[in-house]
């Protein structure tokens, strides 16, 4: 029973990518002056969600209605003109301008139409930032040279610049510290009670307590909840919304006599390894058919520590050992050499050659085995890229055709046969499942199963907790760089892990009764 | 503990049995498709060169399909054609070469010193190649293991190297006097019936296509510019192979200047003006990737003839200079418009 129209309604808001679903009919409706809150884990569609309303996506299906209107958002611009404006996580300013010229970019004041007025955008500028709390922020200053949260700040007056009636805020404190944060929520309550609207997306639940009035969670891609009471909803529910799942995932069967810990030498051996502002030092060690999880949030370190074992990145402490024998820091090679491989996160931009063959991926990391005297015997190479991409059951198994065509799922499975041919030992995954479909994941999860029951060790990081909980035999939680729980997979489930990656912010038990087997399937006992 | 996939553990001599037939069978339709492709794009190529030569033979029926004349615009597009297989290799691998021509300046001046030519035809040849690859090494020092940008750390050694060859001429002619050189560049001279300037060409031609297509080398060098983060972490050493690519270029210009010295008889500072734009060009139009990761060595060849073609027949016609330049612009937008069309559609 809104008392007026809402501001904002989003309804039944669809959106695919290739092989994707990111929406699957999201609702949303936000009222004039309230700090609606948007839950949910990652890959659920929040991030998708905001784009469709800042206007850099277009929704396949679903209305939008803005005062009562139905509109489309055809262009970022398009949206600004509306009075919808959108902090990213990753700021979108230009670090080579000016404070004022980026706050006015792209509605410069101009006299004639042509001149642009530096000084009259310097004055509306500082008049923003005196609003907004940072009246020391000089707007002559380029913005390279200000910190990060002082570059918050220069989003928010961008964002102010404009005549907005809705600011969608995502991981807005991410970079902040206590009395930045306090500052944040007093410009958001200063907001709200002009009657802008504000949609606020953080994984601090007590955040959200503190300014949020409703809230709306998302859970693979739909608004399982909407409209929540922020500041009473308990916890335990918030987090069962976030979890509890529509699509079962399946995962494969742990061989038996896991539940012992391995014992002889492991063969990847972690030693108070520690990058000096991305994580602390740590240890650890995976055997041969163990499988390791590293569970935590975005920025909590985990692709940090994965590429500073494999190389990518130079420690500043500690070192890596493979089957016992230390690896150069900091080198790539040394690790390859070794017996390590790495699908990386972003697999287009750091593993796949696009313009290139299945095969040809397949074969980049084993190009010396094929040469004969420099020359690639290309007859060899075929033949072991089709053996490869049918032992991983890689679709279409034709390896000839070019590694852009295939499904996200057969590209990570193209870059998995690159180190069985190479003939990896150890196999580190960063986030393994990212832009998989729900059905290949399964597919995947058995791959990854069946190669550490063959020998690998693998070390796995994905920021979805059932994933970690269904496929690891133990896992380590990541919290802000540190290890703060390690425990068999078995002990764990989800609530707990997202509890400890959280920041403790709910109360959820840590005995939590479950079954022996429910954390199998990655799901909460309920 | 290692589990390896495949049957080839890759012992040098013979491969595993099993695996041998399983290519043959089913490794037709892809290779076939790629040809394919790659076979619109040369053909194009090739009937853009054809019409040339009608052109040609239209408008100076006499003076063009002359067998002195054709195998005049060979002999001139091997020079500047040995440069842009050199060129392709950069390309191809993501980077840019802007001092080719300086380079082939430098290493003509150097190769024709008085003290050079008393070593004879094997002290120039040595001195020019020398010089272009030395060259070539220091780009490559500061590209790969500097981490200069490609286009900044060519750019200084053009200016250097340019500065270097006045410095040694002093803006003359160096004239070549070793007979055994000059005699290479006579209009009668012949090895094997062909031009000798044109066999270098070719063989510089085929060596370069071998390179590129049939060994770990070149496939390092696609790898490189068609992903160098993904290239890095699948283990391949990046920076070598970049400092290997611009010695390649490098020791392509130098053959480049001794063929210069061949044809001109002498070495100048002047030599191998511009020759990076057209080098750029015509691996350009022959369907090199400006970004990186796709060039084909057949197409950077041909793209090299219809230029070489088209100043033949534009001084044939008596036509400036200044209306070449501007067909070779209009040449080259042309070129990659329809490129970028049909990569679109495919």
């Amino acid at each position: 029973m809104a008392p007026e129209p809402p501001l904002l309604t989003m309804s039944g808001i669809t959106k695919s990518f290739p092989g994707v679903r990111a929406l699957d009919g999201v609702d949303l409706d936000v009222q004039a002056g309230e700090v609606h809150c948007l839950l949910g884990q990652n890959g659920a569609g929040k991030s998708t969600l905001i784009k469709v309303l800042a206007g850099a996506h277009q929704p396949d299906g679903g209305t939008i209605t803005w005062h009562g209107e139905p509109v489309t958002l055809k262009s970022p611009i398009a949206a600004v003109r509306r009075g919808i404006a959108t902090m990213y996580q990753e700021l979108d300013l230009v670090e080579h301008l000016s404070v004022a010229e980026n706050v006015y970019l792209g509605h410069e004041p101009t006299a004639a139409g042509l001149v642009v007025r530096g000084r009259a955008a310097k004055e509306s500028t500082a008049a923003l930032l005196r609003r907004l709390g940072h009246p020391e922020v000089d707007p002559a200053r380029l913005v390279g040279d200000l910190s990060a949260a002082q570059q918050q700040i220069v989003s928010m007056a961008r964002a102010l610049s404009h005549d907005v009636r809705l600011i969608v805020m995502d991981e807005p404190t991410a970079a902040l510290d206590p009395d930045e944060t306090d500052n944040l929520f007093r410009i958001v309550g200063d907001l709200t009670a002009d009657g802008v609207a504000v949609i606020y997306i953080s994984h601090r639940l007590e955040e959200i307590r503190r300014i949020g009035d409703r809230v709306t969670v998302l859970k693979d891609g739909r608004s399982v909840a909407g409209g929540l009471p922020a500041k009473t909803t308990p916890t335990r529910e918030v987090v069962a919304l976030m979890t509890g799942r529509t699509v079962e995932y399946v995962f494969p069967e742990r061989p038996a006599g896991t539940a012992q810990p391995p014992t002889g030498t492991p063969l990847l051996e972690v030693r108070g390894l520690a990058r000096a502002g991305e994580f602390e030092p740590f240890d650890l060690t995976v055997h041969p058919g163990e499988i390791v999880g590293l569970a935590g949030l975005v920025g909590s370190g985990r692709s940090e520590i994965l590429e500073t074992v494999y190389g990518a990145r130079k420690p500043t402490a500690g070192r890596v050992l493979v089957d016992g024998k230390p690896l150069r820091p900091g080198s790539v090679r040394a690790a390859v050499a070794a017996g390590l491989g790495l699908a990386p996160e972003e697999r287009k931009a750091q593993a796949l050659l696009m313009l290139e063959s299945v095969t040809r991926n397949v074969s980049v990391s084993s190009m010396s085995r094929f040469s004969r005297g420099g020359w690639m015997d290309r007859g060899a190479e075929s033949a072991a890229a089709r053996t490869a991409v049918r032992e991983l059951s890689l679709r279409p198994d034709n390896p000839d055709v070019p590694v852009r065509t295939l499904s996200g799922g057969n590209q990570q499975k193209a870059v998995l046969a690159r180190w069985l041919l190479r003939g990896c030992k150890v196999l580190l995954l960063d986030e393994p499942t990212r832009g998989v479909d729900v059905g290949a994941r399964a597919e995947l999860y058995a791959v990854v199963r069946r190669l550490a029951d063959e020998g690998l060790a693998v070390l796995l990081v994905s920021s979805e907790v059932p994933e970690v909980l269904g496929l690891a035999d133990r896992v380590l939680v990541l919290r802000e760089g540190r290890i703060v729980h390690r425990a068999p997979a078995r002990e764990l489930d989800e609530h707990r892990v997202l509890d400890l990656v959280m920041e403790g912010s709910s109360s959820v038990s840590p005995t939590s009764p479950v079954s022996p087997s429910s954390p199998m399937e990655g799901t909460p006992a309920s | 503990m290692t589990q390896p996939v495949s049957p080839p553990r890759g012992s040098t001599g013979g491969t595993g049995g099993t695996g041998e037939e399983v290519p043959k069978a089913s490794g037709k339709s892809g290779p076939r498709v790629a040809f394919a492709r790659a076979d619109v794009r040369t053909l194009s190529l090739l009937g853009v060169l054809a019409a040339l030569v009608l052109i040609g033979g239209i408008t100076a029926p006499d003076a063009f399909l002359d067998t002195r004349n054709l195998q005049l615009v060979l002999t001139q597009a091997s020079v500047i054609g040995v440069v842009t297989v050199g060129m392709t290799f950069v390309i191809v691998s993501g980077g840019i070469d802007l001092s080719v021509g300086a380079i082939v300046a430098l290493a003509s001046v150097w190769a024709t010193t008085v003290a050079t030519q008393e070593f004879g035809f094997a002290g120039i040849l040595f001195t020019a190649v020398a010089v272009g690859v030395g060259c070539g090494l220091v780009n490559g020092v500061l590209v790969a293991y500097g981490g200069m940008v490609p286009f900044i750390a060519t750019l200084a050694m053009l200016a250097s190297a340019r500065g270097l060859a006045l410095q040694i001429t002093d803006g003359s002619t160096q004239v070549v006097t070793v007979s055994s050189v000059l005699d290479l560049g006579e209009r009668d001279a012949y090895v094997l019936g062909i031009p000798p300037l044109v066999l270098v060409f070719a063989v510089v031609t085929v060596i370069g296509w071998l390179v590129l297509n049939r060994t770990t080398f070149g496939r390092r060098t696609v790898a490189v510019g068609g992903n160098a983060e993904a290239a890095r972490l699948a283990g391949i050493d990046v920076r070598r192979q970049r400092l290997y690519l611009y010695v390649l270029s490098g020791l392509c210009c130098g053959i480049a200047a001794f063929l210069l010295i061949v044809l001109s008889g002498s070495g100048q500072n002047t030599n191998g003006n511009l020759y990076e734009l057209d080098a750029i060009a015509a691996a350009i139009i022959g369907g090199t990737l400006l970004t990186g990761g796709r060039g084909t060595i057949v197409g950077s060849v041909l793209g090299v003839l219809i230029f070489t073609t088209i100043t033949n027949i534009f001084a044939l016609n008596n036509l400036q200079t200044d209306v070449q330049q501007i067909a070779k612009g209009a040449i080259i937008v042309a070129a990659v418009l329809v490129q970028r069309r049909t990569a679109s559609t495919t």
